[in-house]
């Protein structure tokens, strides 16, 4: 493909990308979060049409129309996370969609023998065609993604993140997988954050960043901290206003802190008027960790210690008690009632000074919603407004302003700039500052790394499931912190 | 970059922008969500458009409903001279009674997302329970208490095993409605039991004067009197805003620290209490208990609350809303009686009012959706 274009209303998803994979070549696309990468799978696999740009398919130009058109026309995808149907046997999922049947009636035995050549292909013969598909461990449910994918006898085979829930061993054989695959002359796009998989198994790569295809070349000669480079190549805009603060007495730390699947093992210790930021891909398990912490998921093995007293299993409610608020990532999914008014969203947590005997004032209920909103600049039109008519810098800043008016003296902010414009992040981080100067302690959870470099006192990476090297903010570079979160090891970046 | 648009931002705080600021505010959420398909301008009129619309629906919608079935049952000559006699509202408010004092324990747990299958066999239970203690010689007034607290017992089960066991609500008081049922039949071996004479739990519902308005009959006013209480409840108390906030949004609510399976079990069995109230009202009615009465009840229930702009996805609702929406209902099986309907016609009507209601209901979640 080449010079493809993709606008979503004035954001630009992709500039200028072009890149190509030969048959029986493995390309890796690479690329930071929110490059395009997704944007372009999703072009190439027919969910979106690109605005401008070719692409070729064998030589003749091809534009998938929708999803099937694509796949008729022999582009098959992988997502990141799997899309089998749990409750039906893994026989039923490879031939979804492309049933052997003569007018409606299925043919059973044809059925079988297609599904089991396919898996013979992948060398697992083994995983049983009638067990329920979610009986199969991870891995295994990922080779039956990939025979449903090759039923269709794909050209070009597009795989997002595909070990990113593997263990060390399922990814071998995954590797494995694909060498098969290049042997029948498939082509694979392999898209990853993790560059030594990359080398591993691809032949080549492209890089992209902010929408354009910036590097392409030969994997197995390719100097990782190169790439690396190339990924991250952007100027530190000076938006990043720093209110100055000093550090105090540690109000927060976790040791060993483990969860259920993720995080693994997370120690950290955070000071009074701290801002600590916790960097890392999607899927590391930074989310997990303050979740974990606020006694959202269950923290399975680990402690830990709120201003030195050891508080390792609290629910959210003695968490609040305690001070200790959660900023969600995902707003409209869990962080915000958006069919409730601004009023009740701000102050749902903290009923205590507006309300006697259980019976809520109404008058100082719009009051306080009304002080925050103005010192939040919430732009609405009353405090009675729902939330979910407001815009998404509005609807994050009421969201923090609940922490605020549950005066929350430990923060924990996953993603508190996420979809929100750019003016309403100046604000978030002018008040993370203003915070940290009252001796407010924050976590602050972020996958874009300028705004930790900008904002934090010292930040630490995640990667699977383990923080590591937390350091002041001084010692980190954008380049080290990529380093860091898909598992490069400090020598080897230097 | 920033500083300039933060300039820009103060410049347009003049009183005319502001006025339309909302509108421009609402076309910067649609692009920030990344809407593809329409142009800033047409997105956010539209969603202007749709919030009056919508906020006037809900507003007047059960008020509208229960004039336009008034108004329809009073097209016809015949009907019309009867209808608004004291004697008939009289009659229309007792025939409320049982489903508005229903209504109130179902908006509670509809408001807080929930629903509830098992009232008529509740109803049915506690009246011959109610019953069965008369007939024992319980005296009225421990006769009243044990069977609203019975009620609050099956509505305790109710919540404890929908929060325990994190099970849909549906299912379980799927089966808790066969459950109860079947004790209400074992309970009164199969028959009706019938109050002693002349006690004054008979008195409850009774129509005094027949053909004047006033007295009302007690129920009447307990169902007056607990509505106005409850919309108290719902609208001023914490615990009010707690249920909104978990049926809006479970997720949120746990974030928030609110004990979301302790409130779930608090309002079963709440609502249970109102249940029980409610099929002391039918004994009382009836002048016995009845293990076979009150089947669908709980139907009429949901259609009363869901038409009063409850929403069956949770996070909104309104007490008064139901009250009119029990209005309505019982509106339309007097107006259908006097019209000299039968029973079957009835029974479409009623059908198809319950399938306009949810009709409503789907209308306004897409209006309101995002």
């Amino acid at each position: 493909m080449s010079q493809v274009q993709k606008s979503f209303g004035a954001t630009r998803a992709l500039k200028n990308v072009s890149f190509e994979v030969s048959p029986g070549g493995v390309h890796a696309l690479i690329g930071e979060n929110g490059a395009g990468k997704s944007t372009l799978m999703k072009i190439l696999s027919g969910a979106y049409r690109p605005d401008a740009g070719q692409i070729e398919l064998d030589g003749q130009p091809f534009v998938p129309a929708n999803p099937l058109h694509a796949r008729h026309g022999g582009i098959a995808m992988i997502y990141q996370e799997l899309t089998l149907a749990p409750h039906l046997s893994v026989e039923e999922n490879i031939l979804l969609g492309e049933e052997p049947a003569t007018l409606g009636w299925l043919n059973r035995p044809r059925r079988r023998e297609l599904a089991r050549a396919a898996l013979a292909e992948l060398h697992h013969e083994n995983i049983p065609l009638s067990a329920p598909v979610n009986s199969r461990t991870i891995a295994e449910q990922q080779v039956v993604e990939i025979a449903r994918a090759l039923i269709g006898e794909p050209k070009v085979l597009i795989m997002d993140e595909p070990t990113s829930s593997l263990t060390q061993v399922d990814t071998e054989n995954l590797f494995a997988v694909i060498d098969r695959l290049r042997g029948r002359g498939v082509s694979i796009v392999y898209i990853s954050h993790f560059l030594e998989e990359c080398k591993r198994v691809c032949n080549r790569y492209t890089v992209l960043r902010d929408g354009d295809s910036v590097g392409t070349g030969e994997m197995p000669t390719a100097d990782l901290n190169h790439i690396i480079r190339l990924m991250v190549g952007r100027e530190i805009s000076d938006i990043y206003p720093r209110t100055p603060h000093s550090l105090g007495k540690p109000v927060l730390e976790f040791r060993a802190l483990a969860g259920q699947t993720k995080p693994r093992s997370v120690s950290l210790t955070l000071r009074e008027g701290e801002i600590l930021g916790i960097a890392g891909l999607v899927g590391a398990g930074r989310t997990e960790t303050v979740r974990a912490c606020f006694g959202l998921d269950r923290v399975k093995s680990g402690t830990v210690l709120v201003q030195s007293k050891e508080q390792t299993h609290r629910t959210p409610a003695q968490r609040l008690a305690n001070g200790i608020g959660l900023l969600s990532e995902n707003r409209k999914e869990e962080g915000l009632m958006l069919n409730r008014s601004l009023a009740d969203n701000l102050t749902i947590t903290c009923y205590e000074p507006l309300s006697k005997l259980g019976f809520i004032n109404g008058r100082s209920q719009r009051q306080a919603a009304g002080e925050w909103m103005q010192r939040l600049d919430v732009r609405a039109q009353s405090p009675a407004q729902t939330v979910g008519e407001l815009s998404g810098g509005n609807q994050q800043k009421v969201a923090i302003g609940r922490l605020l008016h549950h005066d929350a003296k430990i923060l924990l902010l996953d993603e508190p700039t996420r979809g929100i414009d750019v003016g309403s992040k100046a604000q978030v981080y002018k008040l993370m500052g203003q915070l940290a100067a009252q001796g407010k302690a924050i976590i602050f959870v972020s996958s874009y790394l300028p705004e930790l470099l900008g904002v934090c006192d010292s930040v630490g990476v995640m990667c699977r499931g383990v923080l590591s090297s937390i350091r002041p903010v001084s010692e980190w570079t954008e380049h080290s912190i990529i380093a860091a979160a898909i598992g490069q090891t400090e020598t080897a970046t230097k | 970059m920033e500083e300039r648009a933060g300039e820009r931002r103060r410049v347009f705080e003049l009183p005319l922008t502001s006025i339309l600021s909302p509108l421009l505010r609402r076309g910067e959420r649609k692009k920030s969500a990344g809407n593809l398909f329409m142009s800033e301008k047409l997105s956010s009129s539209a969603a202007k458009g749709r919030f009056n619309f919508v906020a006037l629906l809900n507003a007047v919608g059960p008020f509208f409903g229960l004039l336009l079935v008034l108004g329809l049952f009073s097209l016809s000559s015949e009907v019309r001279p009867y209808l608004f006699t004291g004697g008939n509202l009289k009659i229309i408010l007792i025939q409320t009674v049982i489903v508005a004092i229903g209504a109130l324990g179902m908006t509670m747990i509809i408001v807080s997302g929930g629903i509830d299958l098992s009232v008529g066999s509740v109803v049915a239970l506690t009246s011959v329970f109610g019953a069965t203690l008369l007939v024992k010689g319980y005296s009225p007034a421990t006769t009243i208490l044990f069977t609203v607290l019975a009620g609050g017992v099956i509505g305790l089960i109710n919540g404890m095993v929908i929060a325990g066991f994190r099970m849909m609500p549906f299912i379980v008081t799927l089966g808790m409605m066969g459950v109860v049922r079947g004790t209400a039949k074992w309970l009164a071996g199969n028959q009706t039991v019938n109050n002693p004479p002349g006690t004054p739990v008979n008195d409850i519902m009774a129509r005094l004067q027949p053909t004047e308005f006033f007295p009302l009959p007690p129920g009447v006013w307990i169902a007056i009197s607990l509505a106005i209480v409850i919309a108290i409840l719902m609208r001023q108390t914490v615990f009010g805003r707690y249920i909104f906030a978990i049926g809006s949004n479970e997720a949120t609510a746990r974030l928030c620290g609110i004990r979301v399976q302790l409130h779930k079990v608090i309002i079963y069995s709440l609502a249970g209490l109102f249940f029980g109230l409610a099929g002391l009202m039918q004994l009382s009615r009836l002048t016995q208990g009845d293990p076979t009465v009150a089947i669908g009840l709980e139907l009429d229930i949901i259609a009363a609350v869901v038409i009063g702009g409850a929403s069956l996805n949770g996070g909104t609702g309104s007490i008064l809303g139901s009250m009119i929406g029990a209005l309505i209902m019982a509106v339309l099986r007097n107006g259908s009686n006097q019209m000299g309907w039968q029973n079957f016609t009835q029974e479409i009507i009623i059908g198809i009012v319950i399938i306009l209601a949810v009709g409503l209901d789907k209308l306004r979640q897409g209006k309101t959706a995002q």
